[in-house]
């Protein structure tokens, strides 16, 4: 997706509409097939001369997060710079001055994304077009769909894989973007395919994340508090999905404790008691001694990695795109619309809804239990009004009703918060405007109510020869 | 008007008897209640002047202002920034004035200036989005709250405030009971401002408007209610009472910070929620009770688990009331 989106360089653009065009029609041959296949390559580059290449281009390791932040923080600094020294010249001089050596490696990462990621991915994906196309209509046709689909899902790993393989820094970034993945998938369950407002969405990450940890510190921990582990430690990342899944239940069953009372009657009923349980559920462990209370929960061993953290993601994904097409995720869609009529059609409303929330409080008390194993920390301030903020924005700047939408949108709030890092405290102030842009733009997200289906996505693109000699083959 | 006065008798029989209940369970001498129960009034106030702008918000647009608890905040900065720059005039010799003059003057003038805050949030975060799906305007709710935090915390830095003392506080002992100026100030003035409130909801046309526009926002402005107006005034004037709120408590909390809002605000929209939507007397009396459950809790049991029981007790009434203690079953169509 992110190559995609920076294929088109503003100076094609300037060349006119025809270069475009030719542009365009030469990318809509590629299958998803070829851009993966292309996007691997460029990370397997990156990981055997990226090192080198970035002492060539005199940059002080391989860039981070595609080097945009090596792009945007000396801009940065320069507004910042100005603001700070309206007045004074001089003092304007001077700190520009200490930016300069940083504007100087702007060129280099400039190069740096062409090189590696952008022309090995255009050039391959180009080339290999007809094989992969090929490659993607014979799996299609020949085999069911989850075969082709595991095949992509594989090399989607193996780039992110070798992608992450870079730096630590990276690492961490994919894992937190993969949970918050799951995270708004699970609250776009309630707030939009079931049309609720539920606020309590930290309080299950909460739930799950210290269910989990406790469990996986009891048994396989040598722990100051809990003692030698109950079974041996090697056994251990067997077991988690296990504590994983325990967590998830236990989320449920706090939802249960929502769910009971706020389900009798509709509208913003929900929205309270769900913050307010939000609220009982922090301060609950802020006075549980035993877990740390307010100083929070270690020694958590860290065994969500990324191939972990990325197969939750993939089931969570699977699940939940799933749920919403099931018979259940129809009729919680039809309670949305009108309750009374979903009603006299004879679908039980109050179960729909409670398995729905109950369904959505398990993912979200997953998500929690795999953000305490990449932690190895967590204390109950993290689960707060900012991490409601935070998941609120993420599936309203993605779109309701659409788990395409929810990715997007958890993809784009978090790859925007690494990039604005550098404006420091500025950065609470760019996103919230953009965001109210973006709301006021588009009020219902940027991608809502559609989703793509799985077969569009990994079908063969037609080539430009065939399609002349035989119309209507391609398909 | 025999069910509006039954409404009051009913909520004030039921105030006398949840208190008694309180006196006799906590085992507490009548001294220490009293005293309780007076900094739970104080404090109380504070829950009772910002739920009524979350309530009146709700109650006409239907709508959440996220936003609100820091434009509380904003309107104790505003205020201590007009205090201070009086104390530092009167203190140069260019314009002294008596400090009840200032404290007066302050009040007013943050009040005024807070409701503008207020209009503009209504303006650029809802206005736009009167159409939109609710809960996008809670979106930009919540993100013009970061933004005015982060404002706060980028213009004037980290330090905190203090809030200048402009009347000295005297104590009076009625027996084994103190009682501070300050804090009959605070109670008295702010029952006094929820009074205005009412008479103006309920006197003029204004008011006739907000609740018109309450009981039905979409034939009503086809009759000619200025909608866009009655927003912005139903803003301002919220924002007016949160920033006599965030006064009161810069007097008798004298460290203000940027991010004071937060908690008080969650507060306070929960007891605007207890109350009922758009109830001016059930987001008074809910604020009132938010401030005695959470006085109380703090008296008797650990203070750590204040947020428990407080929310726990708050669960337990929404159980039995969903609409809170004076709200009506709405049927109106979400427009989620």
């Amino acid at each position: 997706m992110e190559v995609r989106g920076s294929t088109v360089s503003p100076a094609e653009t300037m060349a006119g509409n025809a270069l475009l065009d030719e542009v365009r029609a030469q990318l809509a041959q590629i299958p998803l097939l070829g851009w993966l296949c292309g996007t691997l390559l460029a990370t397997a580059v990156e990981q055997t001369v990226g090192e080198s290449l970035a002492k060539a281009l005199s940059l002080p390791a391989i860039p981070g997060l595609f080097g945009l932040r090596i792009i945007l923080s000396p801009l940065f600094e320069i507004l910042l710079a100005v603001i700070q020294y309206r007045r004074d010249i001089p003092g304007l001089v001077a700190s520009l001055k200490t930016i300069a050596p940083d504007l100087a490696l702007i060129p280099g990462a400039v190069a740096f994304i062409l090189l590696v990621y952008i022309l090995p991915t255009l050039i391959v994906a180009r080339l290999s077009a007809p094989l992969t196309n090929r490659l993607a209509k014979w799996l299609l046709d020949r085999f069911p769909l989850w075969v082709s689909l595991l095949l992509h899902l594989g090399l989607f790993y193996a780039t992110l894989h070798l992608w992450g393989d870079i730096s630590e820094y990276r690492m961490l970034i994919l894992r937190f973007i993969l949970i918050s993945i799951i995270l708004t998938l699970s609250l776009n369950l309630v707030n939009g395919y079931m049309g609720e407002f539920s606020c309590s969405h930290p309080g299950f990450m909460a739930m799950g994340a210290y269910a989990s940890s406790v469990l996986t510190v009891l048994f396989f921990v040598n722990d100051d508090v809990f003692g030698a582990p109950l079974l041996p430690p090697a056994i251990g990342p067997f077991m988690f999905p296990l504590a994983l899944i325990i967590g998830g239940l236990v989320a449920s069953v706090g939802a249960l404790a929502v769910a009971i009372p706020s389900f009798r009657t509709r509208g913003d009923y929900l929205a309270i008691i769900s913050l307010a349980f939000m609220f009982i559920v922090k301060s609950v462990i802020e006075n549980l001694e035993i877990i740390g209370g307010p100083r929070g929960f270690m020694n958590q061993p860290k065994w969500a990695n990324l191939p972990i953290v990325f197969a939750w993601t993939a089931i969570c994904v699977w699940m939940i795109y799933n749920f919403t097409r099931s018979t259940i995720g129809k009729a919680s869609c039809a309670v949305r619309d009108d309750e009374t009529a979903a009603g006299a059609m004879t679908i039980n409303t109050r179960r729909t809804k409670m398995v729905t929330f109950l369904f959505a409080a398990f993912w979200a008390g997953v998500a929690g239990g795999l953000f305490a194993h990449v932690m190895g920390y967590i204390n109950p301030g993290t689960f707060g009004v900012l991490k409601l903020s935070e998941v609120l924005a993420m599936v309203y700047l993605g779109g309701l009703n659409s788990v395409v939408g929810s990715i997007a949108g958890a993809l784009g709030l978090q790859l925007l918060m690494e990039v604005l890092r550098p404006l420091e405290l500025w950065k609470w102030i760019v996103i919230p405007i953009l965001l109210i842009v973006l709301m006021i733009r588009r009020p219902t997200g940027l991608i809502a109510f559609t989703e793509v289906k799985i077969e569009d996505l990994l079908r063969p693109r037609q080539t430009l020869r065939s399609s002349a000699q035989v119309p209507g083959e391609g398909r | 008007m025999g069910r509006r006065l039954k409404i009051v008798i009913f909520s004030l029989v039921g105030v006398t008897l949840v208190v008694a209940f309180i006196f006799l369970a906590s085992g507490m001498s009548p001294a220490s209640f009293f005293q309780h129960l007076l900094n739970a009034l104080q404090w109380g106030s504070f829950y009772a002047l910002i739920a009524l702008g979350y309530s009146m918000v709700y109650g006409v647009l239907m709508l959440f202002n996220f936003a609100h608890g820091d434009i509380f905040m904003v309107g104790a900065y505003i205020g201590w920034g007009i205090a201070t720059g009086l104390v530092a005039l009167g203190m140069r010799g260019i314009l002294p004035l008596p400090n009840w003059l200032i404290l007066v003057l302050t009040i007013l003038l943050a009040m005024f200036f807070t409701s503008f805050v207020g209009m503009l949030v209504e303006r650029v975060g809802y206005r736009p989005l009167r159409e939109a799906p609710r809960a996008s305007a809670a979106i930009t709710g919540l993100m013009i709250g970061i933004i005015l935090e982060t404002g706060n915390l980028a213009l004037l830095g980290a330090q905190r405030r203090n809030f200048p003392s402009l009347i000295k506080t005297q104590t009076y002992h009625l027996g084994p009971v103190t009682v501070t100026n300050v804090k009959i100030m605070i109670v008295f003035l702010s029952l006094l401002l929820m009074f205005g409130l009412h008479q103006f909801v309920r006197r003029t046309k204004w008011g006739m408007a907000m609740r018109a526009m309450a009981y039905d926002f979409v034939v009503v402005p086809l009759m000619g209610v200025p909608m866009n107006t009655i927003a912005a005034l139903t803003f301002g004037l919220g924002s007016a009472l949160a920033a006599a709120a965030g006064i009161f408590f810069g007097i008798a909390y004298p460290v203000l910070e940027p991010y004071m809002g937060i908690l008080v605000g969650w507060k306070a929209f929960v007891a605007a929620i207890l109350g009922g939507r758009g109830s001016i007397l059930g987001a008074a009396l809910a604020g009132f009770l938010l401030g005695f459950i959470e006085i109380f809790v703090a008296a008797i049991f650990p203070s750590t688990l204040r947020d428990v029981i407080a929310y726990s007790i708050i669960l337990l009434i929404l159980t039995f009331r969903p609409h809170g203690f004076f709200g009506e079953p709405y049927s109106a169509r979400l427009r989620l």
